[in-house]
């Protein structure tokens, strides 16, 4: 198959419940956005997974570059006054 | 190899053949496409299809099998009903035994098909038989989804390659004359109509023609013309294709009866 006559590739996110957010859970190639969300519904929702499906095409997503992952992210490793742990809460807050 | 059984005549019985051996002989040519549909996707999508219509063609004949016994007769259960009948016993629609065909005529009978059972279940809804509208009731579900599954292809192939365009007109072609037995009404249809049972099928023709009528026109594709031959499986005789269809799903359970695993 030439390139020119491959099927776009297509990530594909599920909500398993109302409330809580899509999740990225694979990828599958289809023609058009319809065949993509059918698709999507066919290959990654027949156990009961979803109550709802987006599809972002992959050509689409910017990715941050692999090769610059030391100077993206290991920066953050010894930053833990980030984490906002050192507030002392009232006791009426039990849980945050 | 274990004697046939013998099913009700009755015609509540027979409606009900109806509908379950036209599920059951879909599913099996449906899931002739398990790996090999052109790409893998596909392959699960045709693969899930034809278990929906397995599960709606065992929950319809163990209704039948049990109505059986309520009817004054011998009761069976769905295996027996599936695996034990003799292919004159058989009263699936004619189209539904023909061969896959290629990935034209799949798409196309699945949409025809999917289109005249959703309208069906929607009125069986309001069966009478309360079971039979609780099967309905999941059943439509599914095929909404079969119809636009379906029909999504058909536009596409259909107004697609030059390649898809001719095959989905051959398909057209090679299907159109079997359409008409499903909405041809007989005895079986009177009695259902009249005791609230499920509706004559002749009562879908128009939505079903409307319907498809509007798919066809998106893939660019002309309805044939009408013509007088008419297939005749609802009534137990069928084409040479069932034949070869039975001899494959029933061998298990005829040559190790009761074979479970």
């Amino acid at each position: 198959m030439s390139e020119k006559q491959e099927w776009p590739l297509w990530e594909v996110f599920v909500r398993s419940k109302a409330g809580l957010d899509h999740k990225h859970c694979g990828s599958l190639h289809a023609a058009d956005p319809q065949m993509a969300i059918q698709l999507a519904r066919d290959v990654y929702t027949r156990r009961q997974e979803g109550t709802s499906v987006w599809v972002v095409r992959s050509d689409q997503i910017t990715a941050s570059d692999p090769g610059e992952k030391s100077s993206y992210f290991d920066p953050m490793e010894d930053k833990v006054y980030r984490h906002p742990t050192f507030y002392v809460l009232p006791k009426s807050l039990d849980h945050m | 190899m274990p004697a046939s059984i013998t099913v009700s005549s009755h015609p509540t019985v027979q409606y009900l053949l109806r509908i379950g051996d036209t599920c059951l002989i879909h599913a099996q040519r449906l899931a002739e496409w398990s790996g090999h549909a052109p790409i893998v996707e596909e392959d699960i999508a045709l693969t899930n299809m034809a278990l929906d219509l397995i599960g709606q063609a065992r929950a319809v004949l163990t209704r039948a099998g049990s109505l059986e016994a309520e009817l004054g007769g011998e009761a069976h259960d769905e295996d027996q009903l599936a695996f034990l009948r003799d292919e004159r016993d058989f009263r699936n629609c004619t189209i539904v035994e023909l061969p896959r065909g290629d990935f034209a005529v799949t798409m196309l009978r699945n949409c025809a098909l999917a289109i005249f059972l959703k309208l069906l279940w929607e009125r069986l809804a309001a069966s009478s038989d309360a079971e039979l509208a609780a099967i309905a009731g999941k059943a439509v579900k599914e095929a909404r989804y079969h119809q636009e599954h379906a029909s999504g292809w058909v536009v596409r192939l259909g107004d697609g390659t030059a390649e898809s365009a001719a095959r989905s007109k051959a398909a057209l072609v090679l299907l159109w004359p079997y359409f008409a037995e499903i909405f041809d009404d007989d005895a079986i249809d009177d009695a259902a109509a009249a005791s609230g049972l499920g509706p004559r099928w002749s009562a879908l023709a128009d939505d079903w023609r409307a319907e498809l009528g509007a798919v066809l026109a998106a893939a660019k594709l002309e309805p044939p013309a009408e013509r007088a031959f008419r297939s005749t499986g609802k009534t137990g005789v069928h084409s040479e294709h069932l034949g070869y269809v039975l001899a494959e799903m029933q061998m298990l359970q005829r040559t190790y009866p009761g074979g479970v695993w």
